[in-house]
């Protein structure tokens, strides 16, 4: 691999002090899965790499009043394995753990998932489906921005020079609110989403859906938030008709690009499907709560 | 560039080695320790022939910098036997004649073990699913999958479960 340096801070505030004072290109590593492969194929070239893992905090889960707090370095196999998360959100804990192989879980992280900035990142459509904030730090101190703020397009966010992500904000669900993640590859392990979808409702004590969030990855430049497919669901209880809107709502949406893994058509086609699948999930899950 | 000197335990035993910032736990392993078990496949996370335990988590080693063993413990497939009597995982791996080539080999039973290290009892499709970052092209898995699974009731006659 090409010569890089290496800083292992132990505080924010050194980690900031180097992300910024870089003169080249500066990389956060938190799990490397994705970093170290771009790494190595070239297609990224950091003067500096900066691991976040030594700075306290920036791995585990806590629970603070209404929120869960998730380091941002965070390996998958520790949210697959938080029995409150998974019971909160079974559709994030999802999403997270379809990322690559065991291997990859023992490293791979929300953060990194998610600043990687590809638009078929399997944790980020549930996350933003939950109305998750991102707290980020930087040169000019700390900020919260919502995280479907990050990503602006393949590979690239909206994080300024010096600043990253030190954790994940998830609200704790209302009663009767619940989520649910698919996503559809044509295998059944270690690959990349044609479509993935994340699904989060609120429904009120008769089923009739109150709030929604249908969030679409792999069909645009970055995960999509279907507002016409919340509208769909919203006011509702899930028969026909309503998935029928909810699946025209979720085709609308997609401006997928057609390549090996599926043709524009064919993604577009999936999208309704699984706004479906996701939905059905969602919804039986969030009555029986 | 000066090189960065690295404290810490592999396969039980402290280690201290110098490194480059760019060199993977796979070259560190293979080049500067000696430790030539864990084997370079795809060196992008896909086929799990590095693959190493560190800190009880199953990593592919060549998704990991040297730099970044700092103070962790790690098992190689040097360290899964229990001293000069094969691991359950390996002796079945040799009674199934589970291996062709044997390239996957050392990956599979350090993701195989560290799988019983954490269930006694996986079903099937559990250890399917498990395993499914270790790529084998000879075998067609079978005989991998009726080895992990035979050593699952090994270890259990030894738990006395």
């Amino acid at each position: 691999m090409p010569r890089v340096n290496y800083e292992a801070p132990t505080s924010v505030d050194d980690a900031v002090k180097v992300l910024a004072g870089a003169g080249g290109l500066a990389k956060v590593l938190s799990g490397g899965t994705d970093l170290l492969v771009q790494l190595r194929s070239g297609r990224l070239k950091p003067e500096t790499i900066v691991d976040i893992k030594r700075i306290p905090g920036m791995i585990g889960i806590r629970e603070e009043g209404d929120f869960f707090l998730i380091g941002a370095a965070t390996p998958g196999v520790m949210l697959s394995s938080h029995a409150a998360l998974e019971h909160a959100w079974p559709g994030i804990v999802e999403g997270a753990d379809l990322i690559g192989s065991t291997q990859v879980q023992g490293r791979c992280s929300l953060a990194g998932n998610l600043c990687n900035a590809s638009p078929a990142a399997d944790s980020v459509p549930a996350v933003i489906a939950a109305r998750t904030t991102v707290v980020i730090v930087g040169p000019n101190g700390k900020r919260e921005a919502p995280a479907e703020s990050i990503c602006t397009g393949p590979g690239r966010t909206s994080l300024a020079k010096g600043e990253f992500i030190v954790e994940f904000k998830i609200p704790k669900p209302k009663p009767h609110q619940c989520d649910s993640y698919l996503r559809f590859i044509p295998r059944t392990e270690m690959d990349i989403a044609v479509v993935g979808c994340g699904t989060n409702v609120t429904l009120d004590a008769n089923g009739v859906c109150t709030d929604a969030r249908v969030v679409l990855g792999a069909v645009a430049p970055t995960t999509v938030i279907v507002e016409d497919a919340a509208k769909a669901l919203i006011g509702h209880k899930l028969d026909e008709a309503t998935l029928a809107a909810l699946d025209k709502a979720a085709q609308a949406a997609c401006k997928p690009i057609s390549d090996k893994r599926g043709t524009i058509e064919y993604r577009t086609k999936v999208a309704g499907v699984l706004a479906r699948r996701t939905a059905a999930i969602a919804f039986e899950r969030a009555a029986q709560r | 560039m000066s090189k960065h000197h690295v404290t810490t335990t592999i396969n039980g035993e402290p280690m201290e080695y110098l490194c480059e910032a760019q060199q993977t736990m796979l070259d560190v392993l293979r080049d500067e320790l000696g430790l030539t078990g864990s084997k370079e496949g795809c060196s992008s996370g896909d086929c799990g022939a590095c693959t190493i335990i560190c800190d009880g988590n199953i990593v592919c080693s060549c998704l990991m910098l040297g730099v970044e063993a700092e103070g962790r413990e790690i098992t190689t497939i040097e360290g899964i036997a229990r001293g000069d009597e094969l691991h359950p995982v390996q002796q079945k791996f040799l009674e199934h004649a589970a291996l062709q080539c044997g390239f996957c080999t050392p990956g599979l039973i350090v993701a195989a073990k560290a799988l019983l290290d954490t269930t006694l009892n996986p079903t099937e499709e559990e250890a399917r699913y498990w395993l499914a970052g270790n790529l084998c092209r000879c075998t067609g898995y079978d005989k991998i999958l009726r080895a992990v699974m035979d050593a699952a009731s090994v270890l259990r006659a030894e738990a006395g479960r």
